[in-house]
C-alpha cells in the first residue's frame, strides 16, 4: 500500500464514523437535558396551569366542584365559550377579606422569625461539626439527618407529648421545682417555632456545615498572627466566608416554612392564622376549590422572590469556585 | 547589590561571644500525644539574620515555627523574644508575623485589603494603612493588581501578596513556612533572590522552614539542619557543606562519599585511615578522631579527580578502578567509578571544555585522586 492509500482509507473511516459518532454524542447530551425538563414539566408547570384555571374558575356543587370545566365536547366555539367564563374574581375576593392578606404576612413573619432561630441554633452545630476531628464527622452528619428516617408526622405529634400542660417538659420542670405552674406553650407561637426550628434544622446545617468545612483553618490563624483576636477573626474572616451557606440555608428554610401546614395545625392551635392552614380549610372545610387554588397561586409568586435571590446565590457562589 | 555581599560576608553575630541572641530555644520539647516532634532542643538565632531551618518533611522545623508564632505551646522549656519569655502570649500579640504555606490569603478580600488587614488590626490612622499599602504593593511589584481578589492572581503573585501582607507591620521577626514550596523551579530561584533583597532592605529578622537545601543554602546566613525533633548541626551554609558535625549531615546536604575506616595513625591535625579495601587515605582534616578508632572519611564528589592516567601527584591519594555509569548534565559530568573492593565513587567534573579531547567511556579503566584536605574524618 502507498502512503496516499494509507490516508485515503484513513481519511473515509474518520469520515465514515465521525458524524455518527457526533450525532450520537449530541442525542445523548439532548436527552440529559430533556429528562429534567419533562420532570418540571409534567410534575411542577402541568401542575401549575391547572390550578391556575382552577382558581380563575367558580365554585359549583358539582364534580369536580367548580365550573367551567374545560373540554372539547361541544367542540372548539363551546371550548371558546367556556374560557370566556373565567375571571379573576377570586383574586379580588382575596384582597377584600383581610384574612388572607393577615395570613400571608403571618405566615412570613413566622417564618422568618423560625429562619433567624434555625440560623442562631444551627450555626453553632454545623461550626463544632466542622471543627470535629474528620473521623468524627461522618457519624456527626449521619446524626442530623437521622430524624428523616422517622415520619416528620410522627415527629411532629411527638412534640405535643412533650409541650403540653401535663407533657415530659412540664413534668420535668415541675419536678425539679423550676416551676410550680405549668408553663402554657402548646397551641402558642412558641410551639410554632420550636417546631419549625426542630423539622427544618437539617436544612440549615448541611449548606452551613458543606460552607464551614471547606474552610481553609490556617485562615483563623493568618488573621490571629495579624493581630486579630478569636472572636473578631471570626466575624471578619469566618462568616463573611460562610455566607453562601447562611444564604442557602435560610432560604431553604424560609421557603417550606411559609407555606407550612401541619406544625401551625398540631403545635399552634387553632387561633394561629398561617396561609398553609388557611388553604387548607378553604379546601376541605369549605370545598372551595377555586378560592384555595388563588391563595396558592398568590403563595406561589410569593415565594418566587426568594427562591430566585436562591437561584442567584447558588450561581454566583458556583462561579466564584468555592 | 554588590554593596549587599559585602554586608552578607560581614554579617556574623554568632561568632561574636558579646552579640546576645534575638530568639532563644531553651530546652524546648514539644509532644503530641505519644509523638515528640521536638526534642530538648535548643538554638539561638540573631538579630537580623536569615535563619533557616531544614529537614525531611516530620523533623519538626515546622512545629518550631509554630510554637514562635504562638499557634503550638511547647511542653517544655522556653522561647525568649528580645529577652521577653512567650509562653503564654497568644498569637495575635505576638510581635512576630508568618507567612505561610498556603499563603492563607483572604479570599473575599482584595489584595489591598488582605495587606491592610493587620494594619487595621493595629488601629492605625486610615491615611497612614494607605500609604503603606502602596509602599508594600510597590515593594512587591503589584501596585496594579490591588483591587484584584486572590483568585484572579497567578501562584508567584499570591506568594507576594502574602508575603507584602506579612511584613506589612514591620515585624520584628518574619516566619517563613516553606514560601517558596508552590513556585514552579523558575520562578522559584528568582524569588529566593527576591527575599534576600528584602530581608536586606526592610533589616528583619527572617526564620524560614524548609525542606529545600539549594534554597536554604542561598538563601540563609546560617542553616539548622533537623532530624527527628534534634538539632544535628547549626553552622553557615559552607560549613554544613564542607565541614559537615555528622555522617546524618554529610549526606542530607548535597552529594557525598563516605569511606568507612579506622584511624591507623594521626598527629595534629592530620591522620592516615585505612579503610577495609586496603585503601589507606591521608587527611588533614581528621577533628577530633583518636588513633584506633572507628570514622568515616567523607568526601565530596566534585572534590575527586577522574583520570585515564595514573596521576604524578605525590601528595594526593589515589586509587584504581573502572567506569561504572556515566550521567552527563551539561554543565558537569558525574562519574560512578567502581573501586577494586566493589564501592562506587561518585565523582562530578566540571565540563569547562565544550568537547572534551579524551572522553572516559564506560568500563574504562579510570583513577581517582584527591588531596589530603579535600575531605573529613566524621565521628559521629
Amino acid at each position: 500500500m502507498t502512503d496516499t492509500a494509507i490516508v485515503a482509507s484513513s481519511a473515509t473511516e474518520y469520515a465514515g464514523r465521525s458524524p455518527l459518532a457526533r450525532a450520537s454524542n449530541a442525542f445523548v447530551s439532548r436527552l440529559v437535558i430533556i429528562v429534567p425538563y419533562l420532570w418540571l414539566l409534567f410534575f411542577f408547570l402541568v401542575p401549575f396551569i391547572i390550578v391556575f384555571k382552577i382558581s380563575l374558575s367558580q365554585t359549583a356543587i358539582a364534580m369536580p366542584p367548580y365550573m367551567p370545566v374545560l373540554g372539547f365536547g361541544e367542540g372548539l366555539s363551546g371550548f371558546w365559550g367556556q374560557l370566556k367564563q373565567l375571571s379573576i374574581d377570586n383574586y379580588l375576593w382575596l384582597t377584600e377579606d383581610a384574612l388572607y392578606f393577615n395570613a400571608y404576612v403571618s405566615s412570613v413573619v413566622i417564618a422568618g422569625i423560625s429562619t433567624i432561630l434555625t440560623l442562631l441554633v444551627g450555626y453553632p452545630i454545623a461550626y463544632g461539626m466542622a471543627r470535629a476531628p474528620a473521623t468524627l464527622r461522618p457519624t456527626l452528619l449521619m446524626l442530623v439527618i437521622l430524624p428523616f428516617w422517622t415520619s416528620f408526622l410522627i415527629r411532629v405529634y411527638a412534640w405535643i407529648g412533650i409541650l403540653k400542660p401535663e407533657g415530659l417538659l412540664n413534668q420535668f420542670l415541675l419536678a425539679t421545682g423550676i416551676i410550680d405552674q405549668p408553663l402554657i406553650i402548646l397551641n402558642t407561637h412558641t410551639a410554632i417555632f420550636i417546631g419549625i426550628v426542630y423539622s427544618y434544622l437539617p436544612f440549615m446545617i448541611l449548606p452551613l456545615y458543606s460552607a464551614l468545612e471547606k474552610m481553609d483553618f490556617s485562615l483563623i490563624e493568618a488573621a490571629q498572627d495579624l493581630g486579630c483576636p478569636p472572636i473578631s477573626a471570626f466575624w471578619k474572616i469566618t462568616f463573611p466566608l460562610s455566607i453562601p451557606g447562611v444564604v442557602a440555608g435560610c432560604l431553604l428554610v424560609f421557603i417550606p416554612a411559609v407555606g407550612e401546614f401541619v406544625i401551625p395545625d398540631l403545635l399552634g392551635g387553632s387561633q394561629t392564622l398561617m396561609i398553609g392552614k388557611t388553604l387548607w380549610n378553604e379546601f376541605f372545610a369549605n370545598r372551595d376549590w377555586p378560592v384555595s387554588s388563588a391563595v396558592a397561586v398568590i403563595l406561589l409568586l410569593l415565594l418566587v422572590v426568594p427562591i430566585m435571590i436562591f437561584q442567584h446565590a447558588q450561581a454566583r457562589a458556583q462561579e466564584q469556585g468555592r | 547589590m554588590k554593596s549587599l555581599g559585602s554586608i552578607r560576608r560581614s554579617f556574623a553575630p554568632w561568632s561574636d561571644p558579646a552579640a546576645k541572641p534575638y530568639i532563644v530555644f531553651e530546652n524546648v520539647t514539644k509532644r503530641f500525644g505519644d509523638f515528640t516532634a521536638v526534642n530538648d532542643l535548643s538554638l539561638s538565632i540573631f538579630e537580623r539574620e536569615f535563619f533557616a531551618l531544614l529537614g525531611a518533611s516530620g523533623c519538626g522545623k515546622s512545629t518550631l515555627l509554630r510554637m514562635l508564632a504562638g499557634f503550638d505551646e511547647p511542653t517544655s522549656g522556653r522561647i525568649l523574644l528580645d529577652g521577653q519569655d512567650l509562653r503564654g502570649i497568644p498569637p495575635y500579640k505576638r510581635p512576630v508575623n508568618m507567612m505561610f504555606q498556603s499563603y492563607a490569603l483572604f479570599p473575599h478580600m482584595t489584595v489591598e485589603n488582605n495587606i491592610a488587614f493587620g494594619l487595621k488590626q493595629e488601629g492605625m490612622a486610615k491615611s497612614d494603612i494607605e500609604k503603606r499599602v502602596a509602599e508594600m504593593l510597590k515593594l512587591v511589584k503589584l501596585e496594579q493588581f490591588a483591587k484584584r481578589k486572590p483568585h484572579q492572581l497567578s501562584g508567584g503573585q499570591r506568594q507576594r501578596v502574602a508575603l507584602a501582607r506579612s511584613v506589612a507591620k514591620r515585624p520584628k521577626v518574619l516566619l517563613l513556612d516553606e514560601p517558596l514550596g508552590a513556585l514552579d523551579k523558575k520562578l522559584r530561584e528568582e524569588t529566593q533572590f527576591e527575599l534576600m533583597d528584602l530581608q536586606q532592605e526592610l533589616g528583619l529578622t527572617f526564620v524560614v522552614v524548609t525542606h529545600d537545601q539549594e534554597e536554604a543554602m542561598t538563601m540563609a546566613d546560617r542553616i539548622a539542619i533537623l532530624d527527628k525533633g534534634e538539632v544535628m548541626q547549626v553552622a553557615t551554609p559552607t560549613e554544613v557543606y564542607e565541614a559537615p558535625a555528622s555522617r546524618f549531615v554529610a549526606g542530607f546536604v548535597g552529594n557525598v562519599n563516605m569511606f568507612e575506616g579506622k584511624v591507623a595513625s594521626r598527629d595534629a591535625g592530620s591522620a592516615r585511615i585505612s579503610g577495609g579495601n586496603g585503601l589507606t587515605i591521608k587527611t588533614e582534616n581528621a577533628g577530633d578522631a583518636s588513633a584506633g578508632s572507628d570514622v568515616v572519611f567523607a568526601i565530596r564528589p566534585e572534590k575527586i579527580k577522574v583520570s585515564s592516567k595514573k596521576p604524578t601527584d605525590a601528595e594526593a591519594n589515589v586509587a584504581e578502578g573502572e567506569i561504572y555509569d556515566i550521567a552527563y548534565l551539561g554543565d558537569m559530568t558525574v562519574y560512578h567509578v567502581r573501586l577494586a573492593d566493589g564501592q562506587v565513587v561518585k565523582a562530578s567534573s566540571l565540563n569547562a571544555v565544550r568537547i572534551s579531547e579524551d572522553p572516559l567511556s564506560w568500563n574504562d579503566r579510570a583513577w581517582i585522586s584527591f588531596r589530603p584536605d579535600a575531605g573529613v574524618v566524621l565521628t559521629r
